[in-house]
């Protein structure tokens, strides 16, 4: 059966040419890039031109680039880091909806004497800038808001926010991870201080990350050992990983405009088509400025777990808020936050599309929903009341 | 991705007995919407006082709609006191089991069951009956459910109880009840499962109290309002009295029934000392962020 990924915010395919790359350096290349010989040697000159193929993408300078093992460790670093160097100011700012690599951890601050403050969104997913505003005092360290929500789609403005955390000399990390490769970035021109990506959210391998580290940011390093990562971030390098990243960083800018032309029609097609023939089912989150790919659908009166395992069977990928699928007994935390009514809720699917789809695959899907949404309906007991 | 035996998969995409029987002479009603599952189950009678035939609705996850399909081959052909015989075990057994996390879809079976046998022998309310107290009211489980999955499960964690029935899977503040429950039942073999509660000494210093208070918000109060996206600060300790302020919201808890300054005071009574007494401070309220519902 042939796979029709649309799950494509939680990873990605590494693309060929990123495959490729990287080949070399597991079998032929397997020097070590901090050795004194030529062969060791010649792998440093290779991980410096990924740093710059990574630079290249953010709009930044290849020496505010640290090579991490994935993007949950860029941003536990750049959290954890940026308070190590402020430790008389005490509080943490962040919103509810962030991924658990952000959230998690300033729950864990709490237990240290932090207070944290988590922004709270409206229904569309949206933040209050001006509770925000109110929130930045003298003892804030940190504010920490993720660029774009892996669940929904919905991007933050993330330049406003950081004018006005940074232009209070507060420290301000986001969570990109969704936004690399399908959004321009041009870092130089922002004031971001710290950012997170993950290499396998854009077509390179799993494995790798990179956090951003602005000139002028005080972090304290976050792995002691050798000088890799100018001493910052230790350890001998994912030399393939990075040889990767470097690729995909450089298809993903060449890509850019596939990804918000192409891959943005397919996406919308799919949502709106969805939305026609699956009655009592809705979108969740602001659709005025969300990742070209995204699209979180509920619907009303079943669960999003039957609904995967019927699309699975169609050979077709996607994922859901439900409770039931992550085996807690409640739904998406995002969701929640957003007040979507739990009925809502359990019944929600997120696809997310990559320059792999085809207008085939979305076609496909479209014809396949209704059938799945009609059937589970058949089965619930709730349909029946809500017609009476 | 949860590993389903071929049992539930094909009871699953094949569900047997869907539907509502017209004239049945049981209705069962279990769960709900904002539970994430619930059952509809409906059985008719021959002259003989067997179940000749069992229709179900339900919604939920594919273990809930499998174990809903199985249950109803399960009962048919049974007299009533047979069916009130199947336990929780026995339908999780004929699926060929259950992933732990999913128990509670089968517990779920045979609350339903019970509830549409009640339903035919005293002919009032559909729904299960609420037997005892509620212990955890996210979920809405009693000591009586809890007590008897505890039983027929032989369960020792807090954990093991979350999965069967659900309770204490929501905000989390009832965990504590939870254990004493199993401990009630368990004895022994229970006490050793769970991390025992911060200390509390006799006498305290002024500075331990306030430590000790600060402790117990962290680890005892604020995950449970934590869970409903809201927070706690201590913001100052005089003599027995803890004055206090809620951060962000707990729009959508059913805790918020009783307030959670009752709450709040409770967990410092029992982890600190008896006599303190809780007050919110008001001066500190957040500005208005209202959270629309």
């Amino acid at each position: 059966m042939k796979v029709i990924y649309f799950d494509n915010n939680a990873t990605t395919r590494v693309a060929d040419e990123v495959y490729e790359a990287m080949r070399p350096y597991f079998t032929t290349l397997y020097g070590n890039p901090s050795s004194m010989h030529t062969f060791g040697g010649q792998v440093g000159i290779k991980i410096r031109e990924a740093r710059e193929r990574v630079a290249g993408l953010l709009g930044c300078d290849p020496s505010e680039i640290i090579f991490t093992s994935c993007g949950t460790e860029s941003d536990s670093a750049a959290i954890h880091g940026a308070l190590a160097v402020t430790p008389q100011k005490r509080k943490v700012i962040t919103t509810r909806v962030e991924h658990p690599a952000v959230l998690s951890v300033c729950r864990d601050l709490e237990t240290h004497g932090y207070t944290v403050i988590e922004l709270s969104v409206d229904k569309l997913g949206l933040l209050d800038l001006n509770e925000l505003e109110h929130q930045l005092d003298n003892d804030t360290a940190l504010v920490t808001i993720m660029y774009a929500n892996n669940e929904t789609g919905v991007i933050f403005p993330i330049g406003q926010i950081a004018e006005m955390v940074t232009s209070r000399g507060i420290a301000f990390h986001t969570d990109a991870v969704q936004v690399v490769g399908k959004i321009p970035l041009n870092l130089a021109k922002s004031p971001i201080n710290l950012l997170s990506l993950s290499g396998h959210k854009l077509h390179a391998p799993k494995g790798v990350g990179v956090l951003y580290v602005k000139k002028g940011t005080r972090i304290a390093p976050f792995l002691l050992g050798g000088h890799q990562e100018g001493g910052r971030r230790a350890g001998t390098e994912n030399v393939p990983g990075i040889i990767g990243l470097g690729a995909a960083c450089e298809l993903a800018a060449q890509h850019m405009d596939d990804e918000n032309t192409r891959v943005k029609r397919l996406r919308d097609k799919l949502e709106r088509e969805i939305l026609k023939t699956c009655p009592d089912s809705r979108v969740n989150g602001d659709t005025r400025d969300r990742l070209p790919n995204t699209t979180n659908i509920s619907f009303e009166y079943v669960e999003g777990e039957a609904i995967l395992l019927l699309l699975d069977r169609h050979g077709i990928c996607a994922s859901s808020g439900s409770a039931c699928t992550s085996g807690s007994l409640e739904p998406s935390h995002v969701l929640r936050a957003m007040g979507v009514p739990f009925t809502a809720a359990h019944g929600s699917i997120r696809f997310s599309l990559s320059r792999y789809n085809t207008e085939d695959e979305v076609d496909f899907a479209i014809q396949k929903m209704p059938e799945i949404i009609n059937r589970l309906r058949e089965l619930s007991p709730f349909v029946q009341t809500a017609e009476r | 991705m949860w590993e389903y035996t071929d049992k539930v998969r094909d009871h699953f995409f094949n569900p047997r007995n869907v539907g509502e029987i017209e004239d049945a002479d049981g209705i069962g009603e279990v769960g709900s919407l904002a539970c994430g599952d619930a059952l509809r189950l409906t059985f008719k009678l021959d002259k003989n006082g067997r179940i000749v035939d069992a229709k179900f609705k339900t919604f939920g996850c594919a273990s809930a709609i499998a174990t809903s399909s199985v249950l109803t081959e399960m009962i048919k052909g049974k007299t009533l006191e047979e069916a009130m015989k199947v336990t929780n075990k026995d339908i999780a057994d004929y699926l060929g089991g259950l992933p732990e996390q999913k128990m509670h879809c089968s517990v779920m079976g045979r609350e339903a069951l019970e509830a549409a046998i009640e339903n035919y022998r005293g002919g009032g309310s559909k729904k299960h009956e609420i037997q005892g107290n509620i212990v955890c009211t996210c979920f809405g489980v009693t000591d009586t459910e809890i007590e008897r999955v505890i039983r027929e499960n032989n369960l020792v964690t807090v954990e093991q109880v979350t999965n069967y029935c659900k309770a204490g899977g929501g905000c989390g503040g009832c965990k504590g009840e939870i254990q004493k429950i199993i401990e009630r039942i368990q004895g022994e073999k229970a006490r050793e499962q769970e991390l025992p509660p911060p200390r509390k000494d006799k006498r305290l210093t002024n500075i331990q109290k306030i430590q000790l208070i600060q402790q117990t918000i962290n680890e005892q109060i604020r995950p449970a309002l934590r869970a409903h996206g809201g927070n706690i600060e201590l913001i100052d300790v005089a003599g027995d009295k803890v004055v206090i302020a809620f951060r962000g919201m707990c729009a959508q808890c059913k805790v918020s029934e009783f307030t959670m300054k009752d709450v709040v005071e409770a967990k410092l009574r029992e982890f600190v000392s008896e006599g303190l007494y809780v007050e919110e401070d008001t001066e500190s309220l957040e500005p208005g962020h209202e959270h629309e519902e």
